[in-house]
Formats: structure tokens, C-alpha cells, sequence
């Protein structure tokens, strides 16, 4: 019976202090925005988290949780989110796994007086209040194109280097891509490959790639982890010059191989600049200075503001073209 | 003559065990393994109720325990198969294709029963293939799980490609997103009645007792009259639909279908099996020791998840656990002597 009494105390004091340090949070009344990325690691995400720590120091009363699963899974997002709905955080901003999946788990943080807001990979309508994009999928489809047929004025063979077949953002850009292709004279795709976003197996695919398609001009990756394993492998292969490696890269990843001449050009958006965005935003609705309601316009600090469409979706802006003229001057930034 | 020999040596049959364990005395190795396992399940818990003030939580926990309740249901049939020798990789895949044929009938307008049975049907037949191949023809689980891993989700990938299978029936939420009671989740009620199940499988009926002989020894148990073959194939049937019905709650929690549902999930499913203390290599092993390692990952996870620390930290801390768990005792036993 003691025993049990005893037990009994000591929850009731570990209740206690629960609630103690839980109130002493609410007071200081700082506003915990997660920052929930597809996996930890990533030097594009890493970038998009020193965005978010630089908002956070403008506005002042805010903390940043970056987090994340150590692989790329919506089962792994969906444990990362049941931590932040427990540790009642004020604000998740997620760049999504998967578009489905996540939504029961994200709606039960809305029902939980949880703003939650998607950037970079969307998640479906119904999981999120809003979704930055971080340019226009038909802006981004076209950019990858003309960056391949700007260095082929007669035309000529292109593949495309892709990553999971379940990667949101990848297979909308490639489909966007694919529709402009008519604007482009003498432009041929002749394939899309998966490297998964894992190096050894991009690489592999681009080795492929080379052997199958001889006469193959350019390869489009628009994936940070296989622009750099294309170049790589193309430049084993000897075939700097022959082949051009483009789509969209990190420009710390990117210099050595912008520089070799495997890769003329790729345009990447600033990370650094989303992850800023998007807590921006994450702050504005959390504070309920602003609504996310179609045609609303948000601000993004000195980003300016994104208005949203029909969907709760906004672009943030166009994406940015790096080569060998301005490379030295972003490859430290990101 | 003949028939009173047989007489006199019938009772010293009858009393000898098929250990369980390897180790002697295994009545004091059952209880220290399971121990060392509850004094680690308490410590984490202790850890977490002090590190983070959102720990203690019903609403918390029940979200938490999401982390382990598909795994550990595919453990406990792994556990089996595991002490009786053989393994099981294909399991997530599996998975995949249970999910993919549940969408392909979704979009064909089935009901919930109709999808929870063609679930449970293609786990059973993937089952089914691998205990043919396995037990019938006589290859290597390994090897063959191997390839089946593979070609389950392979099929997933060729119907689904990037596609998902979205807009499930309502009521087909229940299972991954339903509660019986308060906090206690179907799936939580699923994992309970599926550990005491095949506990008294395992250790209260002669077919647990088969697996055992079968794993410690496989000709023996042949020569003892064990039908070898057909308990493996059983095993590998009953981790197919153990796998089915882990499928069908994946499912009904993420409420869609992609072809890379539930990867990785075979090594975490191991990974619970060896840290629970059943021997890689066959033969002993208990259900308790699964059910104490399922709730010891699943507590890990959340915990760290609490102090946001990031995955790449939480998976090395559970590598360091698992190897940690197992050289203990062995360390001990060097120490000792």
C-alpha cells in the first residue's frame, strides 16, 4: 500500500513539474515554429534552416525546431510529426515525403491548434493551411529545358535523371517540362531514369545512361543529389563537352564541375530564402496577423509577400541561374 | 520383450524438454534476458518522463505507440520463424503488395470487408510463395526472401509507378486511425491480443515446441516425427498475413497507397526480434522478449522524437542499444569468469 502511495506521489510531482515547465514556456510566450524536412542532411535543407534561423532572429520571439527522419519515408515524417503535435509546438512547416500520406497526421495537428503550413514538397489541400512553392512548376519545367537547349542550338538527344518515382516535386517539374518541349526545336528526350536520390545509384543510372545513348547530348536532373552524380560520372566517362549535365544543383556541390565544364549552367532557387519564407509565414498565420485563405496575401519580410491561388498555393519566386560567371560567389553561400 | 522395452523407455520420453534457450539453466536465462529487457524499458521511460515534460501524455503515448504496433505484429510471426531457422526479408514488401491490391479493389468500388479480405488474401499467398520455395523445394529463406522482396514490390511499382491510390471508405480509417477506448487505438488493441496469441502459440502448444526442436535441431526433429516441412510452411504462411494485417493498418493510417509504403520496415521488424533475445541463429527466444523490445524501440523513438534529436542521432543510438542489449550479457559472462 505504501509503495503504491509513494508511486502515486511521485507522478502526481512529475505531473506537477510537467505543468510548471509548461507554463513557464507559455509565459515567455515564444512561438515554437518546427522546421520539418524531408531528411536531416541534406546541404539543401541545411541551407533552408539557416533561412528560418535568420527569420527567427528578425522577428524575435521565436524558436526553430529543425527536424527530420534520417530517411526519405512518410512513415518516418509521421513519427517526427506525432513528436511535435506532443510537444504542442506553435507552427509546423514541412516539406513533404509523400502528398497523402501525411495528411491524417497533419490534420490531427490542426485539430490540435497547430498551424501547419507546407513548402517545397506540398502536401495535399486538405493536410495543410497553406503551400509555398518555392517557384512555379512551370516556371522550374521550363528553366531545366532551356538551360539544355541553350547550350544546343542544333538540337539533339536528352534524358532525364529523376528521383524516387514517388518524389512529388520531381515528376511535377518533369511533367511540366515535357509540355514545353515543342518551344525547343530539335530537343529529344529520349528517356527518364530514377536515381532514387541516393549518389552510387544516379551515378549508376547515368553510366546507363552513356552506354545505352550514345549520341546523348544533355541529361536534366532536377534533383540536388543527381545533377552532381550525372556530372561526376559523365566526367569518369571522359565526355566533358560531349554531354552536358544540367537541371537543378546546389552551388557549393556544383562549383568543381561548373568549373570543369561538365556542367554549363543549372538555376536552383535560394534555400536560404525558403526556409526564411517560410517561417515568416509559419509566424504571420500563428500570430494570426495573417489568414491563409485563397487570394490572401502573406508577407515574407524581405522577401516581399506570396499571394495565394485557388489551391492555398503561392510561388515564391523564379528560380535562379548559376554558371561559371557567379559560382564562386554562391558555392560558399550554399 | 520388445513391446515392455518400449514400455520402460515411453515415460523417459515423455519427460524430457526440447530446451528453449541455448545457455543452461535456462529457466534462470529466461528471466535474466526478459529482465535486463524490462530494467532497459523502465530506464527509458524514467529517462523521458525527466527529459521532456510532454512525455507523460495518454494523448502522447497513444500517438507514440503508432511508432512500434505494425512492426511488432510482423515481429511476433518473425520471432517464429526466426527460432525455427528460417527468416522472412519480404515482409515490407509484402506489405507494398497487400496495400497495392487493396487500392487497385478500392478503385473498383470494394467495401471494407471486401478490402480487409483480399488483403489478408494476397498476404496469405504471398506466404504461400515463399513457403513453397522455401520448405518445398528446399532453398534458403534467405535467398529466396531476398528475391521476393524485390518482386512483391516490384509489382507494386509496375501498377502504381508514381502514382498513389488515394480516398479510401470512411470507415476503413478505423483500423490505423480508430479508438476502441479513450486513448487505447484499434492497433494497440491488435498488438495486445496478437502478443498473448502467439505467446500461447509459442510457448503453451506442441506446435511452439516443434518450432523450437525444428530450430535447435531440424534432422532431429525430422526423426522425431516434427512434419518439418509443413510447420516452416505454416510459419511463412502465418508471417504473410501477420504482414497483411500490419499492411491493412498502414494503410488505413496513411489513408493512401504508394509502391514505397512501409520500406525499410523488414530490418526494423529484425532488428526488434534479435533485441526481444531471439538467438539469429534458431532455436530459443520468447514472445515477451519481442513484445519488451517492441515497447523499448517505440519508446526510444518517441522520446528522442521529443528532444528533437535529429533521425541520423536516433538511429545510431538504437544500433548502440541493440548491440549494447546483446554483448551485455555475453560481457558479463567474460567478466565473470
Amino acid at each position: 500500500m505504501s509503495i503504491l502511495k509513494k508511486a502515486l506521489t511521485t507522478t502526481a510531482t512529475a505531473a506537477a513539474l510537467a505543468t510548471a515547465l509548461l507554463a513557464s514556456a507559455a509565459q515567455a510566450e515564444t512561438r515554437r515554429i518546427a522546421l520539418v524536412v524531408k531528411s536531416l542532411g541534406n546541404g539543401f535543407f541545411e541551407a533552408a534552416a539557416r533561412g528560418a534561423e535568420e527569420a527567427a532572429k528578425e522577428l524575435g520571439d521565436v524558436e526553430i525546431i529543425y527536424t527530420g527522419p534520417t530517411t526519405t519515408t512518410a512513415a518516418g515524417q509521421i513519427e517526427v510529426i506525432n513528436a511535435l503535435i506532443a510537444q504542442r509546438v506553435d507552427a509546423i512547416a514541412i516539406s513533404a515525403n509523400d502528398t497523402d500520406a501525411l495528411v491524417p497526421a497533419l490534420k490531427r495537428a490542426m485539430d490540435r491548434g497547430i498551424t501547419v503550413i507546407s513548402w517545397d514538397s506540398g502536401v495535399a489541400a486538405e493536410g495543410r493551411q497553406m503551400h509555398l512553392n518555392p517557384s512555379s512548376n512551370p516556371l522550374i519545367g521550363n528553366t531545366i529545358v532551356k538551360l539544355a537547349a541553350d547550350q544546343l542550338p542544333e538540337g539533339g538527344d536528352v534524358a532525364f535523371l529523376s528521383a524516387t518515382t514517388t518524389s512529388t516535386n520531381q515528376n511535377i517539374w518533369i511533367e511540366e517540362a515535357t509540355k514545353v518541349l515543342p518551344n525547343y526545336a530539335g530537343i529529344n528526350v529520349v528517356v527518364t531514369v530514377y536515381g532514387d536520390d541516393l549518389a552510387d545509384k544516379s551515378y549508376r543510372e547515368t553510366q546507363g545512361l552513356l552506354q545505352t545513348y550514345p549520341n546523348l547530348k544533355a541529361i536534366i536532373a532536377p534533383t540536388s543529389v543527381g545533377i552532381v552524380a550525372a556530372a561526376q560520372a559523365v566526367t569518369d566517362a571522359g565526355k566533358i563537352g560531349e554531354v552536358n549535365v544540367t537541371g537543378l544543383g546546389l552551388p557549393s556541390e556544383m562549383a568543381g564541375h561548373v568549373k570543369s565544364g561538365a556542367s554549363k549552367s543549372f538555376a536552383i532557387w535560394n534555400p536560404v530564402d525558403l526556409g526564411y519564407a517560410a517561417t515568416y509565414i509559419a509566424y504571420e498565420l500563428t500570430t494570426g496577423k495573417a489568414k491563409a485563405e485563397p487570394g490572401a496575401s502573406i508577407p515574407m519580410g524581405r522577401i516581399g509577400t506570396v499571394t495565394l491561388d485557388e489551391n492555398g498555393e503561392g510561388a515564391m519566386s523564379d528560380p535562379f541561374t548559376y554558371d561559371a560567371s557567379n559560382i564562386d560567389e554562391f558555392s560558399s553561400v550554399f | 520383450m520388445t513391446d515392455i522395452s518400449m514400455n520402460k523407455s515411453a515415460p523417459v520420453a515423455k519427460g524430457r524438454q526440447i530446451p528453449d534457450r541455448l545457455t543452461s539453466g535456462w529457466k534462470r536465462g529466461l528471466k535474466s534476458w526478459e529482465a535486463l529487457l524490462l530494467v532497459v524499458a523502465v530506464a527509458i521511460f524514467i529517462f523521458n518522463s525527466f527529459a521532456s515534460p510532454y512525455f507523460l501524455d495518454p494523448w502522447s503515448l497513444s500517438d507514440a505507440s503508432f511508432n512500434f504496433t505494425e512492426k511488432a505484429m510482423i515481429a511476433f510471426a518473425m520471432a517464429l520463424l526466426i527460432i525455427a531457422g528460417d527468416i522472412d526479408l519480404s515482409v515490407a514488401s509484402i506489405m507494398a503488395l497487400v496495400s497495392t491490391v487493396m487500392g487497385v479493389a478500392m478503385g473498383l468500388g470494394a467495401s471494407t470487408p471486401v478490402l480487409v479480405f483480399l488483403g489478408l488474401g494476397t498476404g496469405l499467398l504471398c506466404g504461400a510463395f515463399n513457403g513453397v520455395l522455401v520448405a518445398g523445394m528446399g532453398l534458403p529463406s534467405i535467398v529466396v526472401t531476398i528475391g521476393t522482396m524485390s518482386l512483391f514490390r516490384g509489382i507494386s511499382y509496375i501498377v502504381l509507378g508514381d502514382g498513389a491510390f488515394t480516398g479510401y471508405p470512411a470507415d476503413f480509417a478505423f483500423f490505423g486511425q480508430g479508438y476502441v477506448w479513450w486513448v487505447i487505438t484499434f492497433e494497440l488493441v491488435l498488438f495486445a491480443l496478437f502478443a498473448v496469441l502467439f505467446g500461447l502459440l509459442l510457448h503453451g502448444t506442441s506446435f511452439g515446441r516443434m518450432v523450437y526442436a525444428i530450430g535447435n535441431n531440424a534432422t532431429a526433429a525430422r526423426f522425431s516425427g516434427i512434419r518439418v516441412n509443413r510447420v516452416r510452411f505454416i510459419l511463412f504462411l502465418l508471417t504473410g498475413v501477420m504482414s497483411a494485417i500490419a499492411a491493412i493498418c498502414l494503410t488505413s493510417r496513411l489513408g493512401s497507397t504508394r509502391p514505397s509504403i512501409a520500406q525499410g520496415f523488414e530490418l526494423e521488424v529484425v532488428t526488434m526480434v534479435v533485441l526481444g533475445g531471439v538467438s539469429i541463429l534458431g532455436g530459443s527466444g520468447s514472445i515477451p522478449g519481442v513484445v519488451l523490445a517492441a515497447l523499448i524501440m517505440g519508446l526510444l523513438t518517441f522520446g528522442l522524437g521529443l528532444l528533437n534529436v535529429p533521425g541520423i542521432v536516433m538511429s545510431i543510438i538504437i544500433g548502440a542499444l541493440l548491440i549494447g542489449v546483446i554483448a551485455l550479457p555475453r560481457l558479463w559472462k567474460m567478466v565473470r569468469r
